[in-house]
């Protein structure tokens, strides 16, 4: 008799369980909808290749969400296209954005880590100092300076300089990575996991603290590393704002990628025909950043979880 | 505790003061007491160091001496304006020419002086004296070190060896120089230009009625026209300051509350117990994490747009007669409905990075706490309140703080996806702008970059009170060095 209740209760039990999962699919599955829709939108409409009935290409925002028909024209146009007097500006604001994203990576990510370090495993003087004002430095809003930064790299003729335009980009690599090694907090709160015996012993068997550095903690902060990385690698091909005041408005030779598709729909001659390509040229630039970010998930999860918890 | 950390405060209060003179006693120490070469090495960097026959050093440091001399007396102009003591003459802003006479002696129109460059020029003079006087003292305190050195029968250390110390008890100057030189131009000097335009009447609406690039200082009248409305935006900052802080308030808390909570649900329905294909979920919203923002914003805003897929689908439906403006795009637009679509398609883009955070931390809550409450017979909903939103909320206060100030600086939504719209004839901020969009469109689409400055000094003050009061007191910055 006892036993049957009980069963009873665990088979209801299960039944409940079965329904309360079965909600949290649905559940998942509607949100998991939402969340893709204008992803999805936009890879469609990268590739919708419609015509009106006259011929002529149809490159706006349509009010249908699946495309007529498919196509690679939206691509073959972005790519030999002639976009504000520049030819083949996509291909060469792509090139632009890869070399600055390499160069920032590797300066943002020596800086980033060299203070982490610092302010994690040695003792000196100022070291609370700095830490203050990095941290109020960090609370005026970016682009408050940004106008100064812009003068400032005017001034020496590594922005908006009529004989060499190209210097623009080392401006814009120097915006963005000079700044860097203030955003230590993340790294720094992964350091102080390491723990100090292991510094210390390396030291009493004649380790230099350089040598400690170097042989032992960045070993260990491979995650911290591809982290950092992984931001400031990623960081030039999101930003546009930054972009578009230090490299100027009417250098578009020199402008990064999302400068450049920015303005193909919403520049100074924006042309709603553009869309698709705009589009195609959105789905270029996400896929690599997608897979990389992809590849590097569990690094990525670890450096926003550390950043999380330690603030 | 409280007063615990309120004794060291004090004490640390204290010991700034108590180490203010200590340095002084230290410098008329150092001359007393030192050598010739010390005493000599006040006046001519280096002195002390080739007096111990460290001839590198000297070397490097005279080189400092006479570079940093040589700008403050010989002033190198760039674009027509000067380095030096005349920038810190110029920094009265006085004495400038508006330029465009006819020069006799070189035969051309003469150049203006340009204000933002004296400003900026002034302040990196400053920088350049700051970088004197540190210089000066390492120089000073080198020399006494081979002094004292010498006293006990030590020779003075070679430059093989202080290159030595640099990669081991002197690692720290290595490693921060690169960075504290970088943040000094890039980071603190243009934050103190900007700080300093606020007390200028430097617009460039006025300027251009003038024609000039002149300017000149007004103390706190910029300030004071957010409430006389005095100025060429006086108007517009009088009447649109406080509705612009409001709405970037109740941005700030909707939009952090919003994004945290909807992600510690999702989070929890991922990690649900028995569910298949977690991984498969939870990539699939990283996946929107990954795609930049400047895309998947611009996605939405199309997507909504007057002849975008949703109105057109509405329309077809019969729901409703006219394309509706989503996101205030057009003047006449709803400001309420634009409001809420921000913070609603905020959620989209904010809840994966919460969900992401919490995944983790929900994973690590104590197993036994469930199975107590399991055995006391606790319903799941009750386990929820009691057990995993507490722990929860307690673990991740540091990052709803800074997710909050993050909120209030957020760029990007706001201005990809309404612009700042709805707008107002006749001004500058819109419905949905936040203080920072407002800063933007002030000083880069506008050129007022006295206003900007008082709105960015503003926006700092606002979260900067905010992080002080609640950081302060967390344990994260008390206990800052505990974990060592």
């Amino acid at each position: 008799m006892k036993n049957s209740l009980t069963n009873k209760k665990y088979k209801s039990q299960s039944a409940n369980r079965r329904i309360s999962l079965s909600v949290t699919y649905t559940l998942l599955i509607v949100f998991g909808i939402i969340w893709l829709i204008p992803l999805l939108w936009i890879f469609l409409s990268a590739f919708r290749c419609e015509y009106q009935a006259d011929g002529t290409f149809i490159g706006r925002v349509t009010s249908n969400f699946f495309p007529n028909s498919f196509g690679l024209e939206n691509f073959k146009m972005l790519f030999s296209s002639t976009y504000y007097g520049v030819d083949h500006a996509f291909l060469k604001w792509m090139l632009n954005t890869l070399i600055i994203a390499i160069i920032d990576c590797i300066i943002s990510t020596l800086l980033v880590l060299s203070v982490a370090y610092c302010m994690s495993k040695l003792k000196f003087k100022l070291r609370k100092t700095f830490m203050n004002i990095s941290m109020i430095l960090g609370l005026f809003p970016g682009f408050m300076s940004m106008i100064a930064i812009y003068f400032l790299l005017k001034s020496i003729g590594l922005t908006g300089n009529p004989a060499h335009p190209e210097y623009s980009l080392v401006g814009l690599v120097l915006a963005y990575s000079a700044g860097a090694g203030l955003g230590f907090q993340i790294a720094k709160g992964f350091f102080d996991v390491i723990p100090n015996a292991l510094v210390e012993s390396a030291k009493l068997d004649g380790c230099t603290n350089s040598k400690v550095f170097w042989r032992i903690i960045l070993p260990l902060a491979k995650p911290i590393i591809i982290y950092q990385a992984l931001m400031s690698f990623t960081g030039p091909w999101m930003d546009f704002i930054f972009a578009k005041v230090i490299i100027g408005a009417d250098n578009a030779r020199y402008w990064t990628v999302s400068v450049g598709l920015y303005s193909m729909l919403f520049g100074t001659h924006p042309d709603t025909n553009l869309f698709t390509q705009f589009a195609a040229g959105c789905v270029i630039v996400a896929i690599p950043i997608v897979t990389l970010f992809m590849f590097l998930q569990k690094y990525y999860v670890e450096g926003v979880t550390a950043g999380a918890v330690k603030g | 505790m409280g007063t615990d950390s309120k004794r060291t405060r004090n004490n640390g209060r204290a010991g700034f003061f108590f180490r203010i003179g200590n340095a002084f006693s230290e410098f008329g120490k150092r001359f007393v007491d030192g050598s010739l070469g010390t005493k000599l090495s006040h006046f001519i960097f280096g002195a002390g160091n080739f007096y111990h026959g460290q001839f590198i050093k000297g070397l490097l440091f005279l080189l400092v001496q006479a570079g940093i001399l040589a700008v403050m007396i010989l002033c190198p102009t760039i674009n027509n304006t000067p380095y030096g003591w005349k920038a810190l003459a110029n920094l009265s802003l006085k004495n400038v020419s508006e330029g465009g006479e006819f020069d006799f002696a070189t035969g051309e129109m003469t150049v203006g002086s340009d204000c933002k460059l004296m400003v900026l020029f002034g302040f990196v003079t400053i920088a350049l004296i700051v970088i004197y006087f540190l210089v000066w003292n390492l120089n000073i305190a080198s020399s006494y070190k081979a002094d004292k050195a010498r006293k006990v029968g030590k020779k003075p250390t070679t430059f093989v060896q202080d290159i030595k110390e640099l990669f081991d008890g002197k690692f720290h100057v290595l490693m921060l120089t690169p960075t504290c030189l970088a943040a000094t131009v890039f980071t603190i000097l243009p934050t103190v230009f900007m700080i300093s335009l606020a007390f200028t009447t430097y617009n460039s609406q006025d300027m251009n009625k003038l024609g000039t690039n002149l300017f000149g200082w007004n103390g706190f009248q910029n300030f004071s026209s957010v409430f006389t409305g005095e100025g060429s935006l006086g108007f517009e900052i009088k009447n649109r300051f406080l509705p612009v802080l409001g709405w970037t308030f109740i941005w700030a808390i909707l939009a952090t509350l919003t994004c945290y909570f909807g992600g510690i649900i999702l989070a929890l329905l991922i990690n649900k117990k028995g569910l298949k294909g977690k991984k498969l979920f939870r990539t699939l919203f990283i996946l929107t994490i990954a795609v930049p923002q400047f895309i998947s914003l611009l996605a939405v805003r199309n997507l909504l747009g007057e002849y975008g897929p949703i109105n057109s689908l509405l329309l077809s439906w019969g729901w409703i007669k006219e394309p509706i403006g989503f996101l205030g795009l057009q003047a006449g637009d709803s400001e309420i409905l634009a409001k809420i679509m921000v913070i609603v398609i905020n959620m989209w883009v904010g809840i994966p990075y919460t969900m992401l955070m919490t995944s983790g931390i929900l994973m690590n809550i104590p197993t036994d706490l469930y199975e107590a409450a399991r055995v006391d017979g606790s319903s799941t909903t009750k386990m929820f309140f009691k057990i995993t939103l507490p722990y929860v909320v307690f673990v991740t206060t540091p990052y709803l703080i800074s997710s909050f100030v993050g909120n209030i600086n957020s760029f990007n939504t706001i201005y990809l996806l309404t612009g700042g719209g709805p707008t107002y004839v006749g001004y500058q901020a819109g419905g949905t702008d936040l203080l920072v969009t407002w800063l933007y469109k002030v000083t880069i689409d506008q050129g007022s970059y006295n206003t900007g400055a008082v709105i960015g000094i503003f926006t700092f003050l606002i979260t900067a009170t905010i992080t002080l009061v609640t950081y302060r007191r967390s344990k994260a910055y008390n206990e800052e060095d505990t974990f060592q």
